[in-house]
């Protein structure tokens, strides 16, 4: 029987010849990632739980400050001068301020063929370059970074054939909504999604980071894409190299198989209060909105500023309207002020900010207030994510959400420049 | 094991709604536990008691892989999570701590919160309103990692 490339990372991690689904193995972590948002708990089982405290390599972990950066308490700024005092002591890779945890990874770590723990949901972003990275708590984390393994649960890999192209106006980010609408919040709890098919090669490595980021909101242990001359043209690019580049074989197993043509998805929204919840853009256009984000791990790339500054260029965004822009690293900032695009941001009135989860993750800066709504390219729309209980989050593509900042409520791009 | 009162919750229940971002830098879970369930029955940490159980339905936990959520229902006391189904990383953070999740897929619909709930982990059967259920037993695995505390106690044990 053939393997997924999943099973052979986990094959290849745990040094066995062949994994099955349902089987728990052993496995060596490649690398391990934490951000502020859990590492304050981490360091203090490590000081207080361990019996014998230990880092097994050092070279392997990566803390990231992105969750409340910069500090905006005395509690915050205690619990990240806790994590990097502890990376200063142990030699640990440590960032803060660089950008948000997954584009920092993407940006200067992930190599096709490893496994990667990290302490965050969307870690399963890394599966854009072959990797298969997911997310764990810091207990998890913890064990990992003392004994330089853990175990894994081999998951079924579910495949998603993609086929044809986006037309104009669409984006991944309308795909990836759409698919988990279709399969629901937790339409592939525990496997692995595998993007395959022609429609893959049309799709960049930011777009793969979208597809692959949302995985874990249709409950996904990760999702992951071939490395590709696509991706292997990315990694060069940063100078790395990949550590083994895995296909799946023609037999190998899979749980259930879906297709979904490119050509036929249409921009969506997701509705409060859940991912799943998703509806063409048209049928909540005209709700009022208090405050646009354009940002996130998912979306905050350069891609989307690009998208979203085409689209508020000239215009002003009203008065009642706050509208955040937060590119996901310095790096993707950087690259914006080259191209023009934070004056456009800012000529239009937008507020943008340093690289950060911002309101995404509903408690670093632009929560919203009670009864408020938010049009977010962020990656949940719990209830209460982005502030108080009673506010609401609606997600869109950048498209959707710079053209409803503009329009002061929800807003397809299309019906903005026809009216 | 004792009775306990159940606390049912809806389906695809996120963490965020067990413990919100606001509080996840906060110093420890003491500080934290609090706020547990705050955006949905603010009154829930001084109503729980030690031994009672949370109950829900589809994809509980579901989101957020935040460690904080298992960790403060635990330090609340509550003795398990009874659910038709979890989200992947909560129910591996909950073995990993060493709260009991079990999956038991017709027991949610039968109970209603203030339901008094008995559970008997090794035999895979909670008892409530007169009735017996089955519940899925958990892998060897991660049944030995639970039993021994969690993670941490058993990496303690290895020495």
């Amino acid at each position: 029987m053939g393997m997924t490339i999943a099973e052979k990372i986990i094959a290849r991690a745990a040094g066995v010849e062949q994994v099955r689904a349902g089987d728990i193995h052993t496995v060596t972590l490649d690398r391990m990632m934490s951000n502020d948002g859990t590492t304050h708990l981490t360091v203090d089982m490590y000081n207080n739980k361990l019996k014998h405290p230990h880092v097994a390599d050092a070279g392997k972990m990566v803390f990231i400050v992105d969750h409340n950066v910069p500090s905006d308490s005395p509690k915050t700024a205690a619990a990240q001068k806790k994590m990097r005092d502890f990376a200063r002591e142990h030699q640990i890779d440590f960032w803060e301020g660089k950008g948000v945890c997954h584009q920092i990874m993407m940006e200067h770590y992930v190599c096709p063929g490893e496994l990667i723990f990290g302490a965050d949901s969307h870690t399963c972003t890394y599966g854009a370059l072959g990797a298969f990275g997911t997310g764990v708590g810091c207990t998890d984390l913890l064990y990992g970074m003392v004994t330089g393994t853990s175990w894994v649960l081999v998951p079924e890999t579910v495949k998603f054939n993609l086929t044809g192209r986006l037309q104009k106006g669409v984006y991944p980010r309308d795909l990836m909504l759409t698919i988990i609408g279709k399969i629901g919040a937790n339409g592939v709890n525990y496997q692995v999604m595998e993007f395959c098919g022609d429609g893959v090669k049309t799709l960049s490595v930011n777009d793969r980071m979208v597809l692959c980021n949302l995985s874990v909101e249709a409950g996904a242990k990760t999702a992951i894409f071939e490395a590709d001359e696509i991706a292997l043209e990315y990694l060069k690019s940063r100078g790395r190299e990949p550590k083994a580049v895995f296909s799946s074989d023609p037999d190998a197993a899979y749980a259930k198989e879906y297709t979904f043509d490119l050509a036929e998805i249409r921009p969506v929204v997701a509705k409060p209060d859940f991912v799943d919840a998703v509806v063409p853009a048209e049928e909540v256009c005209g709700i009022r909105i208090d405050e646009a984000f354009l940002g996130s791990c998912n979306n905050g790339r350069i891609d989307e500023l690009r998208v979203g500054a085409a689209i508020v260029k000239g215009k002003k965004i009203p008065g009642h309207v706050r509208f955040l822009v937060v590119p996901a690293s310095q790096e993707v900032y950087l690259q914006a002020m080259e191209e023009g695009l934070i004056e456009t941001f800012m000529e239009s009135g937008a507020i943008v900010m340093n690289p950060n989860c911002s309101v995404c993750w509903g408690s670093c800066q632009g929560v919203i207030g009670e009864g408020e709504v938010l049009i977010s390219t962020g990656t949940r729309n719990f209830k209460g994510r982005a502030g108080h209980p009673s506010s609401k989050v609606y997600l869109g593509s950048a498209a959707t959400v710079a053209a409803s900042a503009v329009r002061g409520e929800i807003c397809m791009a299309d019906c903005l420049a026809t009216s | 094991m004792a009775m306990g009162k159940i606390f049912k919750f809806h389906n695809d229940l996120d963490t965020d709604q067990i413990i919100a971002s606001q509080y996840l830098l906060l110093p420890n879970i003491d500080e934290m536990k609090v706020h547990t369930f705050e955006s949905l029955d603010p009154e829930f940490p001084k109503k729980v008691q030690p031994g009672d159980y949370v109950v829900g339905g589809e994809n509980f936990g579901c989101g957020s892989s935040r460690e904080q959520a298992p960790s403060v229902l635990k330090a609340l006391g509550v003795k398990a999570v009874v659910a038709k189904s979890f989200a992947r990383i909560f129910y591996r953070n909950a073995i990993n701590i060493g709260l009991p999740v079990i999956v038991c897929k017709d027991l949610p619909d039968a109970v209603e919160s203030g339901d008094e709930m008995e559970l008997f982990l090794s035999e895979g059967v909670a008892k409530t309103g007169g009735r017996t259920y089955s519940c899925t037993k958990l892998p060897e695995y991660m049944q030995q990692i639970l039993s021994q505390g969690g993670l941490i106690a058993s990496l303690n044990k290895e020495g």
